[in-house]
């Protein structure tokens, strides 16, 4: 065993940091990242400039064809661009989407002209996108989404609503998945396109989400016409195509949600518990051990999967959970972090309150994170049927034609 | 990177992994359960023919010289198969303090027979309920005699020596080597009786000092380095778990359909999956830790065995409630397990003690 770079990525890592330290601030007292919740017109801007920074600079796609800017480099490059760039406070959250996983998508089924076309602005952060899934009917039953979409001539128009469209209001353009025969089995129904979000009938809302933040959307589509030259994958397949987009999703690198057990620790520092540190305390030792346990072993299960890239390998199933693990984890020490506050940790102004009120703002963000890219009870499937080779659930919809399904609403 | 085991380990892990089903089946632990027998001094005989008792310890003491990740591969087979041999004893503790601790002399004497098997050595620390605690040590030494009561000692029924932790005539804690021929011991009935635990009553026993080693801090070394070694054994024992429980999660009908198809059981199998992944990246961190003698070595082991203990503990509870019923019978091999995570789990010192010396290491470091 050794940590040690092979000599190309060694040569990567200081080409990427050389162009990090040219081009961005290190993290350490500077302005947070931007992150999609807060991102106004000035911070679209930043997030598109840094982008066109990079892909200039050679630094993005970088598993992508030469062709569309990429360097057609193993997918450790590009985990080892994510560790140096985590140094540094980068404008990012405008184009993991459309990067992560909608172009990727795009790259699988679209004709070479839409290619050319499409994925070099994209690289380069000129144009948005965004991913359509979810729906109101359909989030972790994905597969029972009711958006519909009927032939008319060479279009098909779009009848429906999604949901939880991360960057609609920023993008322009976006990739969906809807119902083009209702008679047949769920996933046998539905196809796949990319529009253009600025169609005529494409309305955007912001959902007013339980942290007061916006930014996530509903997106409702009344006659929007989509070309049928813009279907990825054959009618009918669009649960196929799903699918190579869901893969890209799993690929993607989270970011370890704060607080982290390095903050709690911080934290237990500052308060007083029984007239000592509450770091003296052997409750909160316990839960700070216990957690400390888990964050290392996520990163070096991150090691592990970054041994399997190294080696041209397609890394195990290791990788799906870190996002179950972060997840509670987050929620249970923003929680705790408020508990040894007392009373005042109900505060959440952040010039009173330590961390600058970090704990509490994690307390009412972190639901999301539980239930967002497949909910834990998901995931858990996942680990389940896909890992440990359980057998499927009974599905009570299984065969039947769409139409057939019960809903409960009627 | 490179974070993973070579071939060659790859392979010893499974050579390892296809002995043991073969010669240490459940029906062998089970003899040292029923009482038939202390130890499986047959399989122990081939593990040292192997070369597997000595496999860390360098070929200039008889030893295999594969380093300490090979040690780390066998150990993770060892708890795989509930082996009921003083693998940990030996290999991890008695050597381990040898090495790190005896003179040449000590070195020369006793490392080569405790690699070929032809002695047992134990660690004789705890002296009765407590965590490891040097207030905890009363066994004292005065005229190279040494004169206390230690309890329990694994495998210490079965061993030739023992490294005693014992105060000096200073009152100094240090590490003392002293031969069991003569010592009274009292045979303990434990949890798990897949292993040998006694109660030895030393009352003046000849006692030699090992090395110049002196302070809790040489106790503590050991105890790091053992953690990490004996981790490998709690993934392993927790792996199997997992294995047992979706093979029956698979196997038994209720409802009409297989109980694994139930998302109670899936989601419980899926969080001991979660739980043994964690623990085993931990692990592997410790496993090159210690073959690369790295100055993380101590947060490294407090880290790998909260998560190890956890996992194995989840794992083997877990495993006999997907069995429900059966899984509560002697003779389904769930409670072997079970018996094993609770023994590991507290050799060493338990979980609490583990977790505050991992803040102690965290706030010096932060301090630092």
């Amino acid at each position: 065993m050794d940590f040690n770079d092979t000599p190309e990525e060694a040569a990567f890592r200081a080409e990427a940091r050389a162009f990090l330290t040219a081009n961005a601030e290190p993290k350490a007292g500077s302005r947070p990242t931007l992150r999609l919740s807060g991102l106004d017109a000035a911070g679209v801007a930043r997030c598109k400039e840094w982008q066109t920074k990079k892909a200039e600079a050679g630094m993005a796609g970088l598993t992508w064809p030469k062709k569309f800017g990429g360097r057609e480099a193993s997918p450790i490059l590009q985990v080892i661009y994510n560790q140096e760039e985590e140094a540094f406070s980068v404008p990012r959250g405008l184009f993991e989407i459309g990067l992560g996983m909608c172009i990727p998508t795009m790259m699988a089924y679209a004709k070479p002209e839409q290619l050319d076309r499409y994925v070099a602005p994209a690289l380069r952060g000129e144009e948005v996108w965004c991913q359509l899934f979810s729906e109101p009917a359909g989030g972790s039953d994905l597969a029972a989404l009711r958006t519909r979409a009927e032939r008319d001539g060479d279009d098909w128009v779009i009848n429906g609503q999604k949901i939880w469209t991360s960057g609609a209001h920023l993008s322009d353009f976006g990739i969906v998945v809807v119902r083009t025969d209702p008679n047949v089995p769920k996933h046998e129904g539905l196809s796949f396109f990319f529009l253009d979000m600025k169609s005529p009938g494409v309305d955007i809302r912001p959902i007013h989400q339980m942290s007061g933040a916006r930014h996530f959307n509903e997106v409702f589509f009344t006659d929007v016409r989509i070309p049928d030259s813009q279907r990825l994958g054959g009618v009918g397949q669009g649960w196929k195509v799903s699918l190579t987009t869901l893969m890209n999703e799993r690929l993607a690198v989270g970011e370890v949600p704060r607080p982290e057990v390095e903050d709690l620790i911080a934290l237990s520092r500052t308060l007083v518990l029984d007239a000592e540190p509450a770091i003296r305390n052997a409750a909160v030792r316990e839960r700070i051990a216990e957690w400390y346990a888990r964050s290392q072993g996520l990163k070096f299960t991150r090691f592990r999967t970054m041994t399997a890239l190294s080696r041209g390998e397609t890394p195990g199933p290791e990788n799906s959970i870190a996002k179950l693990v972060n997840a509670s984890k987050q929620q249970d020490i923003a929680r705790f972090g408020l508990d040894l506050m007392g009373q005042a940790g109900l505060t959440i102004d952040d010039d009173l309150v330590e961390a600058h009120a970090m704990f509490q703002s994690a307390l009412l963000s972190s639901p999301s994170l539980r239930i967002a890219g497949g909910s834990d009870e998901i995931l858990r499937n996942i680990i389940a049927e896909r890992v440990l080779g359980l057998p499927p659930d009974i599905r009570a919809d299984k065969g039947m034609p769409f139409n057939k399904v019960p809903t409960g609403r009627r | 990177m490179n974070f993973d085991f070579s071939d060659d380990l790859k392979q010893l892990r499974d050579q390892a992994r296809r002995f043991l089903a073969e010669q240490c089946a459940p029906s062998v632990v089970r003899r040292s359960l029923d009482g038939q027998e202390t130890f499986a001094a047959d399989l122990w005989r081939e593990m040292a023919d192997m070369g597997w008792i000595g496999a860390a310890i360098p070929e200039e003491y008889g030893g295999a010289g594969l380093g300490y990740e090979g040690l780390c591969v066998l150990a993770e087979e060892i708890g795989r198969a509930v082996a009921p041999v003083p693998f940990s004893s030996c290999a991890y503790l008695a050597a381990e303090a040898i090495l790190l601790a005896g003179t040449e002399a000590q070195k020369q004497e006793f490392l080569p027979r405790l690699a070929d098997g032809s002695l047992i050595g134990c660690f004789a620390l705890s002296e009765g309920t407590g965590n490891p605690d040097p207030r905890n040590i009363a066994a004292r030494v005065a005229g190279g005699r040494l004169t206390g009561t230690k309890w329990p000692v694994a495998d210490g029924g079965i061993a030739h020596i023992a490294v005693v932790v014992a105060r000096g005539e200073t009152g100094d804690i240090a590490l003392y080597l002293v031969d069991l021929a003569g010592v009274a011991k009292r045979t303990l009935t434990t949890l798990d009786p897949s292993r040998d635990h006694v109660r030895l009553d030393l009352d003046g026993a000849k006692a030699e000092r090992l090395g110049a080693a002196s302070g809790w801090s040489s106790v503590q070394t050991v105890l790091d380095r053992a953690a990490i070694l004996l981790a490998f054994e709690q993934v392993g024992g927790a792996d199997a778990c997992l294995r047992m429980a979706c093979d029956y999660a698979n196997e038994r009908y209720a409802f009409g359909r297989p109980i694994g198809s139930f998302q109670a059981i899936k989601h419980k199998l899926a969080d001991m999956y979660v739980a043994l992944e964690l623990a085993r990246s931990n692990a592997y961190y410790g496993a090159w830790a210690l073959s690369a003698e790295s100055a993380d070595i101590p947060l490294a082991a407090a880290t790998l065995r909260v998560s190890a203990t956890e996992a194995f503990q989840l794992a083997s509870k877990e495993n006999i409630q997907t069995h429900g019923g059966i899984g509560f019978t002697w003779a389904v091999d769930c409670h072997l397990f079970y018996r094993r995570s609770a023994n590991l789990a507290l050799a060493l010192g338990g979980p609490p003690f583990w977790k505050n010396r991992l803040v102690d290491l965290l706030e010096s470091r932060n301090a630092a």
